[in-house]
């Protein structure tokens, strides 16, 4: 038997408030919410806020209403809503971001000053980001107010409050749809595979890609979630919101990307150009390479920041706009305003799920780096 | 070193507890609300009128503002849910409260309060079936607001040479009169609530004071012919309002009025408040109203009213508070202030302004049916998806799939049940 020495007994000790904590209050409220995500609490309203209400177990009720109910359209929009926003917002806050910080990489006079403006944004509250957003999208003020300065006619775009959606699919399509994304990423991990050298991953992975390809064009075609078609799409009215996000958090990401940049060392750079490299060259062939951990870290911390965005929206469109919602804010009024307990908690396991499937590959992929040094 | 610890947390606990009974001694109530800015004020002078009727009693103002109270209610439902019901709290009179609340057998019945108060009486007949349920009344109304208002400026009406439309019909002629004679948009709406309630004056006034009730009690289904016309007539309404709703406010709405960019909004009767305080704008010289097209002669009201929890902590002084609240000298002092009517029949109308003495005598004359936006007709958990089938429609335009959503909704919350 291996004996437990002092240190690890005192080790022990002092982690065990903390584990117990983190046990009831966070795992311990997880695993209360998926219990409740699994009842009919709500679904009668005499028992939804009763001293002690009557609650049953239903099984996968609630997420199947979520999935496929005739009165649960808005959440599946919201889900769409949100992948267009996460893409859209990832994208604006690398893209403006890596050109950040690129510039003040070159050292202009006046660099802190510019690093500080352009990191501010982020010391405010989405709260606050979105009341002088709101003001400054106003489809007959601010923004669009800005053209007839420089004498063009003024801006008609209607920033919060378009009701067009574009990119539309239909619902039933769903299946068909995540077999084939998940194919295709099932492809690049056997190509990557093959590359390295991984024979067994790469069959593996071709294998399953050719499996779900199969049954996608065979079973998915057919596949009906709802007796009807419904279109979902990315609703403009984002527009709006997706810049208010992207400026508030594009500075944060200049931030990590111009540690990354310092942290590059000049040798390197001497090292490319002495062999011939034009300055072009020297960031796609060394620089931009050796950016790629801080584009992951960057896109793991903003993706989970907008898949659980909540106040921004609220403080910009309101809770009764179905053309800017997002699944927390549904989860929110369909719990505490609603009173439908169990179809909020469902709603928040989904919101779990979607931010978990961000975030455990990224927390694995670091355990087994820092195991491996 | 142990010892200490352990004295100072034993001296701290003596500390804490001596310090509560001595709170305990001072008598107090529990008032809670989302009443802050200009109703602050008007909840003000309700607590120092009850200071001075029950010296020794002090009010505590628990207010959670903000997101017309949406927070309030979060905040409330997580107190009740935790055994801490505040002594009074202010909720939506009607289903609002019946729906979640009475339902869920968490209130008192107040049946004995209106008895011996006289109350029975004092109030509108239409009004107390409202109020009740099972055999209960469940709460005592301190304010009354008129939903089904039209507002104009006289002046612009008579520049463009029409009259308020008495129908939703005659609402679209004008509509198409306006729009020749170069207004874009008649009809001023704002985002929100605001379609929500410019969604049951329309109901109303299509299907009539007898139709708008059926509708509730299940006696009409949402997908009957005549309930699916209200959102024709909803659409066609739509086109004659302002595309960017989402992004008003219903204040921005008004504005519009005011400004003429639009000739007609229908909202509450709030709006007279803020015409005549924060506008400056004189009735019946700067802005007009009328009853929302098809409507004359109904009184769609909403009303804030409290309730008594079981459980209060300090029950009697909220049950005193209840007499204060529906008292006359109660209403009259509050109202004025607020901006809206008293409940009571029998208010002092010297107290209030011109517009609310016009809505005080149609509260006593007409016919009293209650408000879906805000809660008197059907229980938060309709409402609360109600809104998403509004907005869906507003986006879509079918009207066979936005009736068939609503029954849905009112089989899921039990209305006609």
């Amino acid at each position: 038997m291996r004996r437990v020495n002092r240190d690890q007994l005192t080790a022990l000790a002092v982690l065990a408030p903390s584990l117990v904590l983190l046990a009831i209050f966070v795992y311990g409220f997880i695993a209360r919410t998926a219990y409740t995500s699994l009842t009919d609490w709500g679904r009668d309203p005499s028992q939804a806020l009763a001293a002690n209400p009557v609650i049953r177990y239903i099984g996968f009720a609630n997420y199947k209403d979520l999935f496929t109910g005739f009165l649960d359209a808005r959440f599946r929009q919201d889900l769409v809503s949100a992948l267009f926003f996460t893409v859209f917002f990832l994208a604006g806050c690398l893209l403006i971001g890596l050109l950040l910080a690129l510039m003040l990489d070159r050292n202009p006079r006046g660099e802190g000053f510019f690093r500080t403006v352009f990191l501010f944004p982020m010391s405010l509250s989405f709260i606050v980001t979105g009341t002088i957003w709101a003001w400054m999208l106003q489809p007959s003020g601010g923004v669009n107010r800005l053209s007839p300065l420089v004498g063009l006619p003024a801006g008609q775009f209607e920033w919060l409050t378009s009701r067009t959606s574009i990119w539309q699919f239909d619902w039933n399509r769903l299946p068909l749809v995540t077999a084939l994304v998940v194919a295709a990423v099932l492809v690049w991990v056997a190509v990557t595979a093959y590359r390295e050298g991984a024979r067994t991953r790469g069959h593996v992975a071709v294998a399953c890609a050719a499996l779900l390809a199969l049954w996608a064009l065979t079973g998915g075609v057919t596949v009906k979630l709802l007796p009807y078609p419904e279109p979902h799409g990315f609703n403009l009215a984002f527009v709006g919101i997706i810049l208010a996000a992207v400026w508030q958090m594009a500075g944060y990401t200049m931030a990590l990307y111009l540690a990354g940049l310092r942290g590059i060392p000049e040798e390197l750079r001497e090292a490319a150009r002495v062999d011939g490299a034009s300055e072009r060259q020297v960031y796609t062939r060394v620089i931009f390479p050796l950016l790629a951990p801080i584009t992951l870290s960057a896109m793991i911390i903003l993706g989970h920041i907008s898949l659980k965005i909540f106040d921004l929206v609220f403080a910009m469109a309101g809770p009764d706009n179905t053309q800017t919602d997002v699944p927390a804010l549904l989860m929110y009024i369909t719990a505490f305003r609603g009173n439908q307990f169990a179809k909020g908690a469902a709603i928040g396991v989904v919101l779990l799920v979607m931010v978990a499937a961000v975030i455990v590959p990224y927390l694995a992929s670091t355990f087994r780096r820092e195991a491996r040094t | 070193m142990k010892k200490s610890v352990l004295k100072h947390a034993a001296l701290m606990t003596a500390i804490l507890v001596a310090g509560s009974s001595a709170l305990a001694q001072g008598k107090k109530v529990e008032f809670f609300s989302w009443w802050s800015g200009d109703e602050g004020v008007a909840a003000n002078a309700l607590f120092k009128l009850f200071e001075q009727k029950y010296p020794g009693v002090k009010v505590v103002n628990s207010a959670v503002a903000g997101a017309a109270g949406t927070n309030a209610k979060a905040v409330l439902k997580t107190r009740m849910l935790g055994g801490d019901p505040p002594d009074a709290f202010q909720v939506h009179a009607g289903q609002e409260l019946i729906g979640t609340w009475v339902v869920s057998n968490r209130m008192e019945d107040l049946t004995p309060l209106f008895k011996s108060e006289g109350w029975l009486t004092k109030f509108p007949k239409d009004l107390i079936p409202l109020l009740s349920s099972k055999g209960g009344i469940w709460s005592v109304p301190v304010n009354v607001h008129r939903s089904n208002v039209m507002w104009f400026v006289p002046a612009n009406l008579k520049k463009y040479g029409v009259t308020a439309p008495k129908t939703w019909d005659e609402f679209l002629t004008t509509c198409q009169t306006l729009k020749g004679k170069g207004l874009q948009t008649p009809l001023s709406v704002a985002g929100g609530f605001a379609e929500q309630h410019l969604w049951e004056s329309v109901a109303l006034g299509t299907l009539g004071t007898q139709g708008w009730n059926d509708l509730f009690s299940g006696k009409l289904k949402f997908t009957d012919p005549r309930a699916v016309k209200v959102w024709d007539t909803y659409g066609k309404v739509l086109d004659c309002a302002n595309k960017d709703m989402a992004s008003l406010t219903w204040q921005q709405a008004t504005d519009r009025v005011v400004k003429g960019q639009a000739a007609f909004n229908v909202m509450g009767d709030w709006a007279a408040g803020y015409m005549s305080s924060t506008l400056k704008l004189k009735p019946n010289v700067g802005f007009g109203w009328a009853p929302s097209p098809g409507t004359a002669g109904t009184f769609m009201f909403l009303s804030d009213s409290f309730g008594l929890p079981k459980g209060a902590k300090d029950r009697t002084e909220a049950l005193n508070f209840l007499k204060v609240l529906g008292s006359k000298q109660g209403q009259d002092v509050f109202n004025p202030l607020k901006g809206s009517i008293a409940a009571r029949l029998d208010s002092d109308l010297s107290k209030y302004n011109v517009y609310s003495q016009s809505a005080a005598k149609d509260w006593k004359s007409n016919k009293i049916v209650g408000s879906l936006t805000h809660g008197v007709v059907a229980p938060e958990s309709f409402m609360n998806d109600f809104g998403t089938v509004i907005d869906t429609f507003v986006n879509g335009r079918n009207a066979q799939a936005a009736a068939a959503q609503t029954q849905a909704l009112a089989d899921q919350a039990g209305i006609g049940k």
